[in-house]
């Protein structure tokens, strides 16, 4: 399969060179290993280790002392499951509505103007465009526009599309549309990189044996750009589902939108309930994994993992 | 294999297609009857739009003007996927999500036919690749390839056949064993099949008409021995073999010949075997029709043309046969194969000899060579 392609280099060296470049492999890679020991291990188990912590006996307000407090998992799971339902409810909808913009959009610049590099090069540097500015600053950008009274929700108004006491900022509507617009480059990229190389020779394969373009699009089209489908959901799902700028009530959302990202900075930042907020980190990262393993293994792209 | 749908091929027809993209006209004007059940090649240089004439039946092009007919129905506004036509194409483009059975039995699928898989295994079978169905094409050879390519096109039993240069990135070993092959289906299942090729051997060998098509038209049409044995243009007698060509104005005509004046040498063709008659023609002999004399000129005949003498000027070794290039001062080079019999005629450069062919293997050509020889 075309992902196949990715890891299956020519293994027939001799045992003597393969000793040699096994040598050289491991000391290229140290230093990423080394990285990942530092700045993503030490942090994890520091992680565990913080969202099993006891409150400290003095009872001051921020200290915690080594403990095994399964208590502590128990506790996030229901004091926030609205929000936990939340978080993996708008990734959902989001990443569906960015894979929903983004296949056609990649099409057309991967396969549809693929005989004028000059105007591909030219839409691919326009989907990455808006990461040249932070999305921080788009993030706010949008809130100006879509802010009670501005000319564009005045339009809305007027034309009957949210009624008058209605507004749009503070909605789970507004947060969706936020996150979608923050995650599209993560699924047009990779949806891009995969069309970009197919060969469009199979279609008029598939119509020359009797497939309708419907057939041809679910037959051969879709199956053969999966990778970059199931790439690009995991690239958005992911930090969709633990994203807590745009449905915090700073940017786009209200407290009535707030998702898992937004409780952990509340409890960390302000509340200071640590293990709490690493119990729900955790959480999240343990619904996410069993999601995308569960995912992947059903749509028959393990080659990705 | 598949009785059910078995159907005699249907015969084609193209009635007045033309064929124009932007800045250039892929083809001119091309009428085109294939009757069931032929083996056709259309034959001609890369951009004589032969692969266009094949996208049009194929229906993966509109033709800009001109019907299309198979079996004498009316199929130019059919989409592809509606016309009983299959192709193979030349790239092959396989499925490379799919095993070799599924490939093979994705057109069965589509228009769900009964035990597409038992059919599609019985297609393998056929061009003896049953024991790889479960393979992914590109774990296959070019060649296996190729087979899969065609077993997927012909499981389908079209009425048409469509084959896009399917033997081009094939080696010349591989290739002639899939020219006996193809062949052999063809006759085995009695299909209608289109071959479109550059290879004049490949085509003259598989199939049961040639038609060499040139710059958008068809130039000449006919079995292979006919087209090779009296070609009627300067492109075909150029393109399907080798020619000497010979230009002079016609200084002679009676009831059952024609003869030119050659710079001094009076040639004469057969009138059937001329398509002209009159002013300045053109006249051709194959190489392999052409002797060589060292000893002085052969004895003047009607049945015989002579031009000499001249001097041998290269000479090629290329096994069953030499090939001698005679430079004649003011008539120009003279080709000459001559069999390995065992004793080669001639085999030194600069030897001076004449050249001699019978009347009746010449042949007058419609149209004369756009540079004429020095």
């Amino acid at each position: 399969m075309a992902f196949a392609a990715f890891g299956s280099a020519p293994a027939n060296a001799n045992t003597g060179q393969n000793l040699r470049s096994g040598k050289i492999v491991l000391a290229l890679l140290l230093p990423g290993l080394l990285y990942l020991a530092i700045f993503f291990m030490t942090p994890l188990v520091s992680l565990v280790i913080t969202s099993l912590e006891s409150p400290d006996p003095s009872g001051m307000i921020g200290s915690y002392q080594y403990g095994f407090e399964i208590q502590n998992y128990i506790g996030v799971l229901t004091d926030y499951m609205p929000q936990i339902l939340r978080s993996f409810l708008y990734a959902i909808v989001a990443t569906l509505l960015a894979l929903l913009i983004s296949y056609p959009l990649a099409y057309f610049i991967g396969v549809k103007i693929r005989r004028y590099p000059m105007i591909q090069r030219l839409a691919v540097t326009l989907v990455i465009a808006p990461f040249f500015i932070s999305f921080l600053l788009r993030t706010i950008a949008w809130k100006q526009l879509l802010a009670d009274g501005t000319p564009l929700m005045q339009w809305l108004h007027d034309i009957g599309l949210l009624a008058p006491s209605q507004y749009f900022i503070g909605t789970p509507a507004a947060v969706i549309f936020g996150l979608t617009y923050n995650f599209i480059p993560f699924m047009t990229l990779p949806l891009y990189t995969t069309l970009e190389r197919f060969d469009v020779r199979l279609l008029e394969a598939g119509s020359d044996l009797y497939a309708s373009p419907s057939k041809v699009f679910r037959k051969i089209t879709l199956p053969i750009s999966m990778p970059g489908i199931i790439s690009g959901t995991l690239l958005t799902f992911i930090p969709i589902a633990g994203d807590y700028v745009n449905a915090s009530r700073d940017f786009l959302g209200s407290s009535k939108t707030s998702m898992i990202g937004n409780m952990v900075e509340a409890d960390f930042l302000q509340n200071l309930r640590y293990p709490a907020a690493s119990a729900l980190s955790v959480l999240l990262m343990a619904v996410i994994l069993v999601l995308v393993t569960f995912y992947v293994k059903k749509s028959g792209t393990e080659d990705l993992l | 294999m598949a009785e059910q749908q078995a159907s005699a091929g249907a015969d084609l027809e193209l009635r007045g297609i033309r064929k124009e993209f932007p800045g250039f006209t892929a083809i001119e004007e091309l009428d085109l009857t294939i009757p069931a059940g032929q083996f056709f090649a259309l034959l001609g240089p890369s951009g004589c739009g032969k692969t266009t004439t094949l996208r049009i039946i194929a229906g993966l092009d509109q033709p800009t003007t001109g019907k299309i007919f198979l079996s004498g129905k009316d199929i130019t506004d059919t989409k592809p996927h509606e016309r009983k036509v299959n192709t193979v194409f030349q790239s092959y483009a396989l499925f490379p999500h799919m095993t070799v059975l599924d490939n093979v039995a994705f057109g069965l699928k589509q228009r769900k036919i009964d035990e597409p898989m038992k059919k599609a295994q019985d297609a393998l079978n056929l061009v003896e690749l049953g024991h790889l169905g479960n393979r992914r094409p590109q774990q296959l050879s070019g060649g296996q390839q190729q087979r899969v390519a065609l077993a997927r096109a012909l499981v389908n039993r079209p009425s048409l056949l469509l084959l896009d240069e399917p033997l081009g990135a094939l080696d010349l070993k591989l290739r002639r064993q899939m020219q006996i092959e193809l062949k052999a289906i063809q006759m085995e299942v009695g299909l209608t099949f289109l071959h479109v090729t550059h290879d004049q051997e490949e085509a003259m060998d598989m199939a049961d008409t040639v038609a060499v098509m040139n710059k958008g038209r068809i130039e000449q049409m006919g079995a292979p021995e006919k087209l090779y044995d009296r070609p009627k243009t300067v492109f075909v007698s150029k393109f399907l073999g080798q020619s000497n060509l010979f230009v002079g104005d016609v200084v002679e005509e009676n009831a059952n010949s024609v003869s030119i004046d050659c710079k001094g040498h009076k040639l004469t063709v057969p009138k059937a075997r001329a398509e002209k008659h009159s002013g300045k023609i053109a006249i051709g002999v194959r190489p392999e029709k052409a002797t060589f004399h060292e000893d002085g000129a052969p004895a003047q005949s009607s049945d015989l043309n002579v031009v000499g003498p001249g001097e041998i000027i290269d000479i090629r070794f290329t096994g069953v046969s030499n090939q001698y290039l005679i430079e004649i001062p003011n008539l120009g080079e003279v080709t000459v194969f001559a069999q390995n019999v065992g004793k080669s005629p001639v085999t030194e450069l600069g030897a001076k000899v004449w050249v001699s062919w019978k009347v009746e293997h010449a042949f007058g050509l419609a149209d004369l060579p756009v540079t004429e020889d020095k």
